[in-house]
């Protein structure tokens, strides 16, 4: 299709629009001065909205209160805000009560370009191809792309040092003998402190030993690291109430039983504890764990029962670990059952 | 000033100078009188009387001796209250959730029915059937008293082991089958401390030999300043969370403003003259 054949006139006898209707603006010279006022103070109260921000910020303390909002904030945004939906208001009635609204017919062109243009356009790129000789020598091709490909490989290079991966990482901080502590005051627990329906966020005793000089053993990026994994909570409930598997039953103290506090399914810390049903829930997808039942799921998206840290209570009389977790702490991940059968083998 | 002096020969005004005269004196009495008895001085009259009230408006789910119900089932028609303190009285029924309304999932916060006087005497007759844990001193509830070194330890207690369940700025949150962990605005520092050592519901106890009542009173110090610091990011809509603040911002923040827009190309004065 050329452009001769594009019509210039009306394609249609009578497309059916509307008669145009004027605005009481358009007929009257003192209703659109009077909008023009209007407008004018719109636009002159925003620039004193700013000058008031301005204002504000210089003037009033932080510090200050206005209805249980801070007063500076409260100032900052009800000038800034108001000034910008002064401006707002007054261009869109600009528009719609000053400017010219009458309705223009355009006519939709073809939207591909002529025969004569693409035939051009692609003589041009197979000239420049062959210019190239990218045909003729393919060596320089090949040897280009074998460039562009490599180009990917510092890329995955560094995706390597994206965080270590979890396999070898089955161990925690928790060791045979270590005390659980409270964390934040990092106090030693008694079997005799807990009451049944007790919960206590709790840390192995190594977060919060010190050195010779008095600094903490572990601290900064260390610190977090063993933290994440070595977060536990102890619980307290009737004996009765327990059902140990095989091999369990002398992990807890009278009732006392400890679990990871990581979230087996992605790793979200719980310790949304039900004291009645002995229920933890983690708060990210739900998972529910029964600690009185080994920490088996009963509910979620987690795959896996929360580990649980085998208890005993040392000469002092306080609750320690036996030893490491025996299953491996934190969210679960493909490798997980070969390093578990690892782990197995050297306990 | 000038009316309330031509009124002062109106035939009600010595009714009005009696009522003045009545509130000013009950006021001072009840900012002089005695405070009730804490658990430790309760005197016998008092369990007496705790019994009496206890037979007539609790015994009917959790049995005349507080021994318990328990149904065919073997589930708990009410539980026994041997040996859940003063404190754990003090907390049911001073937030009004004993006696209960209805049976269901949680007993709700309502308004008391049993005035603190007789609250204080359910709490003497409860404590005296066997030990628990007592109605908090006065100290450990001077929240106001705390330092800013206090504030923060308190802060760091609530995050890590309140902020699971009752939501990092204490607004509260759901847990399964109907279940929630209440919102903490407006309770009583009393009532919280004694949450913490009686563990209600499906709250876990923290005892005073975990977390010491010094350490409690900054949690409930960073609770209060966390209650009545100014909202610097404006309306707070209840700090329940970037899920609900999400859900206002789409709905009404974002459908109102498609709404304005459609209602201002909708909208425009036409005439019918022509210019």
């Amino acid at each position: 299709m050329s452009d001769s054949e594009i019509e210039v006139s009306e394609p249609i006898e009578n497309p059916g629009l509307q008669e145009h209707q004027e605005r009481p603006q358009d007929v009257d010279p003192a209703m659109a001065r009077r909008t023009e006022r209007q407008i004018s103070a719109m636009f002159g109260v925003a620039t004193l909205l700013l000058l008031g921000f301005c204002v504000a910020y210089v003037v009033i303390d932080k510090d200050q209160t206005f209805l249980g909002w801070s007063a500076m904030n409260f100032t900052l945004g009800a000038t800034l805000g108001g000034a910008l939906l002064l401006m707002g208001v007054g261009i869109i009635q600009w528009a719609k009560k000053l400017m010219g609204d009458h309705e223009i017919v355009e006519l939709r062109h073809p939207v591909a370009s002529t025969d004569e243009d693409r035939q051009f356009a692609l003589e041009e790129i197979n000239k420049g191809l062959d210019e190239s000789g990218i045909g003729r020598r393919p060596l320089i091709r090949n040897s280009l792309l074998g460039a562009v490909g490599a180009l990917g490989l510092p890329a995955v290079i560094m995706l390597g040092d994206l965080g270590p991966l979890p396999h070898g990482q089955r161990n925690t901080v928790w060791k045979k003998g270590m005390r659980v502590v409270n964390d934040v005051s990092g106090t030693p627990i008694k079997p005799s402190d807990l009451e049944v329906g007790s919960l206590v966020n709790g840390e192995p005793a190594i977060m919060y030993e010190t050195d010779a000089e008095g600094e903490r053993v572990l601290h900064g990026k260390e610190l977090l690291q063993a933290k994440s994994k070595a977060a536990v909570i102890v619980v307290r409930m009737r004996p009765e109430d327990i059902t140990p598997e095989k091999g369990r039953e002398n992990w807890g103290v009278d009732g006392i039983l400890c679990y990871s506090k990581i979230c087996t399914h992605v790793g979200c810390p719980i310790s949304l504890y039900e004291q009645q049903t002995h229920h933890v829930l983690c708060p990210c997808h739900q998972s529910t764990f029964d600690l009185a039942d080994n920490g088996k799921v009963i509910f979620g998206p987690a795959h896996r029962a929360l580990p649980q840290l085998p208890l005993a209570v040392d000469s002092e009389g306080y609750l320690i670990a036996v030893s490491d977790f025996p299953h491996i702490v934190g969210p679960s991940y493909p490798e997980l059952a070969r390093d578990q059968k690892k782990l197995d083998k050297k306990s | 000033m000038r009316k309330l002096s031509t009124r002062r020969r109106h035939p009600l005004a010595g009714f009005v100078v009696l009522l003045m005269g009545l509130v000013v004196a009950g006021g001072m009495y009840a900012a002089f009188a005695p405070k009730p008895a804490t658990a430790e001085e309760a005197s016998s009259q008092q369990v007496e009387a705790g019994r009496k009230l206890f037979l007539i408006g609790c015994a009917s789910c959790h049995g005349k001796n507080a021994e318990g119900i328990q149904t065919k089932r073997d589930g708990n028609y009410g539980p026994t209250l041997v040996g859940v303190g003063a404190a754990a009285v003090d907390f049911q029924v001073g937030t009004g959730r004993m006696p209960m309304a209805a049976s269901g999932p949680q007993a709700p916060r309502k308004t008391p029915e049993y005035t603190e006087e007789e609250t204080a005497e359910l709490a003497a007759f409860i404590a005296s059937l066997a030990p628990g844990p007592a109605i908090p001193e006065d100290e450990y509830l001077d929240y106001k008293s705390v330092t800013a070194d206090g504030l923060r330890e308190g802060g760091e207690f609530f995050r890590t082991n309140c902020t699971a369940c009752h939501n990092s700025v204490g607004a509260g949150g759901a847990l399964p089958s109907g279940r929630y962990a209440p919102s903490l605005k407006g309770v009583d520092a009393k009532h919280i401390y004694e949450a913490m050592t009686t563990g209600p519901q499906q709250m876990p106890v923290f005892a005073d030999t975990t977390i010491t009542p010094e350490e409690k009173k900054n949690v409930i110090a960073y609770i209060k300043k966390l209650q009545t610091q100014p909202e610097y990011g404006g309306l707070a809509g209840g700090g329940h969370g970037p899920v609900v603040d999400g859900l206002f911002t789409w709905v009404i923040g974002i459908g109102g403003l498609v709404g304005f827009a459609i209602w201002i190309g909708a909208h425009g004065a036409r005439v019918r003259k022509k210019a």
